[in-house]
């Protein structure tokens, strides 16, 4: 198969990307993403369903959750012997974060990246939420000849989201003119998807000349430095698209899914999602519960009102209780009649005492891990 | 190879024909219950859960489906290097042919080769078509105190329905005097459970003394059991508690997956110390439409509703469109109920569609309506 000629790399976000509470306990690769997924599900998946069996997932913050949620990387469809799922660590900076780079973290594992028999290399982002087929990408790319394909995603509201991330300036032959970061001002952009095709051998060059240049270098510097030598193109992906930059995108991205026809475009039958099972048993809903517009995971119990709303693996709402616009993470309790509006409230956390836990949808709340109120 | 102690040996090669067209297809340990399982995911999680780690299956009966599920291991943890499931349909074997298996018991004699690999002290036996929760290792505790040849698991059953069972006699200690196979008289209500603990040798040695009896049925319940009772043998019955069900009719399975919808249902899936293993199925969560009510129900992943559910059960990939009511009712994987269709107390088999405004099925029937063909929509 075409594709055994390329492996996967799965990029954490940058150093300038934090998600509030949230990523105090896991990267954004790790979050729980629509009851029963974490972020990484896509581009693993992804890279599966593409014939990819080599895939390289780097880490460097409290790597537990995403190492206990890979396993062997047998559950993402991967061979057991051709193939292998790796989680790679690298040591951040606790100097300046601004040393925290993708090159530090491809550095610290270059005896693996050098060892890989693939010729080519497909690099794809931990805290973007989309599919693709990388097959037909890598196809793309070989026949146009150009030394690296990067991916984006047209939009018309980069004015107002996707701050944190880059757009791309193109030629009309897509010839890739520059990444810059969003300043914002314009609504229609190419959004950048951090997502790469280049040859290995050239990938190893562009990082060690990246850290010849500057300490500071990512892999989009010195993409962007060398432009006027290599020949860089952009391919336009269609389909669903989000970028897991803040909070609210986080919350808004999993809210959106809750249009079942927009979900529809992410989940597809011929290219499955797969992640982690814990054999919890199908959720079980009471005579007084109420459930409208939400996704459950397995393994809940519901006795209460859920609207709008998502609910993780195991998770109790009791009787009386009333759950509107919510994200409700693994195994936590919403006590009888207490009242939660628009909030993220994470894993094993318990509202008991507080009965009324309500924001507006444009600032969602946060419940942390653990926690009782 | 490591000693096993004890090594388990599931009879699934029985077609379940009670069940109709459900198990036309396959057997009846690979039909689909409680949501997301099937039959024989319970005594496979029950061995796993009891630090069994070898199992052998017996298939015979329409068993394309059923070996090829039952041999990914790993779905219960059965997978690390001492341990595994095997399939073991009938073979063909030097000088003799292919023989099918002649009985419960004849499965176990044609394949003494397999379990000598493993050099086991006991077997246990146990059936492919039984929904229940239960620690083997605390049965071979028992087995061991008593020092017994066999031990049957046993479990109470009320007087009047225990014709339909194997009835058990014994003494004050638990020692077995007495088997009755669906006796009309029966002078207990301790029914078999179909569950036995053997100790390897003597069942060995016995088992290669049926294979030659052509007076017997090769079968556990007529031959095999009797017999050691007759050579004086010392049988145990070990008493057990909890919830167990044979679910060989549409009837029973119906009503089995409506336990589950009962608050204080013995069979709780839920228990985290002692969970049900199955394949997982790569789907959404479940999704409840803006429409939708949903009552008592059990629901899975990949299942759909924008109708109304209650008190039913619905397995993976199931459907339920808007305006439509599903009641008292059991969806199969993949059924789909299309807009405004109505479904009472039913059994709705694996993938079959129901048309847009079809009413099928009634409050009032005494039997659970089995439906196992594509109902037309209504204009």
């Amino acid at each position: 198969m075409a594709m055994a000629r390329a492996y996967g790399i799965v990029t954490p976000a940058g150093g300038h990307i934090k998600v509030e509470g949230m990523d105090e306990f896991r990267p954004i690769s790790a979050f729980s993403f629509l009851g029963r997924y974490r972020i990484v599900d896509f581009p693993v998946s992804s890279m599966s369903n593409s014939g990819i069996g080599r895939i390289q997932v780097y880490v460097s913050q409290n790597p537990r959750s995403l190492a206990e949620h890979l396993g062997s990387g047998r559950v993402y469809n991967i061979n057991s012997k051709r193939g292998k799922l790796q989680l790679l660590f690298n040591q951040d900076s606790r100097v300046n974060e601004i040393y925290n780079t993708d090159i530090k973290a491809y550095l610290d594992n270059m005896d693996v990246i050098e060892r890989m028999h693939q010729p080519y290399v497909v690099i794809s982002p931990g805290h973007m939420v989309f599919v693709q087929d990388y097959h037909k990408l890598l196809e793309e790319h070989l026949s146009s000849g150009a030394d690296v394909t990067i991916m984006y995603h047209k939009v018309n509201d980069a004015d107002v989201e996707y701050r944190n991330c880059s757009v791309v300036n193109l030629n009309r032959q897509k010839g890739v003119k520059s990444i810059e970061q969003n300043t914002g001002t314009i609504a229609e952009r190419n959004i950048f998807m951090d997502t790469y095709v280049m040859s290995n051998e050239l990938f190893i060059k562009l990082v060690h000349k990246a850290h010849d240049i500057s300490s500071v270098y990512r892999l989009v510097d010195i993409i962007n430095a060398e432009n006027e030598s290599l020949d860089i193109r952009g391919v336009q992906h269609k389909g669903f698209f989000a970028t897991i930059t803040d909070f609210k995108s986080y919350y808004d991205t999993n809210m959106s899914l809750l249009d079942w026809n927009l979900s529809q475009n992410l989940f597809r039958d011929e290219w499955p999602i797969y992640t982690q099972t814990t054999d919890s048993c199908p959720a079980r809903y009471t005579m007084d519960s109420s459930v409208k517009n939400s996704m459950v995971a397995n393994g809940s119990l519901i006795e209460g009102t859920v609207e709008n709303s998502i609910l993780g693996r195991g998770v109790h709402i009791k009787k009386g209780a009333v759950v509107r616009n919510c994200m409700i993470l693994s195994h936590a309790i919403i006590e009888e009649g207490v009242h939660v509006e628009n909030q993220v409230v994470d894993k094993w956390a318990q509202i008991k005492n507080i009965k009324e836990l309500v924001t507006t949808p444009d600032k969602p709340g946060y419940v942390r891990r653990n926690d009782i109120l | 190879m490591k000693q096993t102690t004890m090594l388990a040996m599931i009879l699934a090669g029985g077609r379940g024909s009670r069940l109709k067209d459900l198990t036309n297809k396959v057997a009846k340990p690979a039909v689909s219950f409680g949501g997301k399982y099937r039959i024989i995911d319970f005594p496979l999680s029950n061995c796993a859960n009891s630090g069994i780690e070898v199992v052998g299956v017996l298939t015979q009966y329409e068993s394309v489906q059923l070996n090829s599920y039952a041999a990914a291991g790993r779905n219960w943890g059965l997978d690390s290097r001492d341990s595994g499931v095997y399939i073991l349909p009938p073979r063909e074997k030097a000088d003799e042919g292919l023989k099918e298996y002649r009985g419960t018991a004849d499965a176990i004699s044609e394949n003494i080769d397999f379990i000598d690999n493993y050099d086991p002290e006991y077997i246990l036996i146990l059936s492919g078509d039984h929904i229940y929760k239960m620690n083997y290792a605390k049965m071979l505790s028992f087995h061991k105190e008593h020092k017994a040849d066999a031990t049957i698991a046993v479990i109470g059953v009320p007087k009047k329905e225990a014709s339909r069972f194997g009835i058990m006699n014994t003494a004050d200690d638990g020692r077995i005097i007495e088997f009755q196979e669906k006796p009309k008289q029966p002078k207990s209500n301790l029914a078999s459970m179909g569950i036995y603990i053997f100790n390897w040798k003597l069942m060995r040695r016995m088992l290669l003394a049926d294979m030659k009896n052509e007076n017997s049925h090769h079968d556990f319940g007529k031959d095999f059991i009797p017999t050691m009772l007759k050579e004086g043998k010392s049988l145990y019955a070990y008493k057990f508690k909890g919830y167990w069900k044979d679910v060989g009719t549409i009837d029973s399975l119906w009503e089995s997956n409506m336990d589950l919808l009962d608050d204080d249902s013995e069979l709780d899936l839920a228990d985290a110390s002692w969970r049900i293993y199955s394949e997982d199925a790569p789907e959404l969560p479940q999704y409840i439409g803006p429409e939708a009510e949903v009552g008592s129900a059990y629901i899975t992943q990949g299942c759909r509703v924008e109708g109304k559910v209650d008190h039913s059960v619905l397995f993976t990939n199931t459907t339920v469109g808007k305006g439509a009511k599903v009641v008292d009712t059991v969806l199969m994987p993949g059924a789909e109920v299309g807009d405004g269709a109505k479904v009472t107390r039913a059994l709705v088999a694996d993938g079959v569609k129901i048309g847009a405004g079809a009413v099928v099925g009634s409050a009032k029937s005494e039997e659970v309506l089995l439906v196992a063909e594509d109902i037309p929509g209504k204009e």
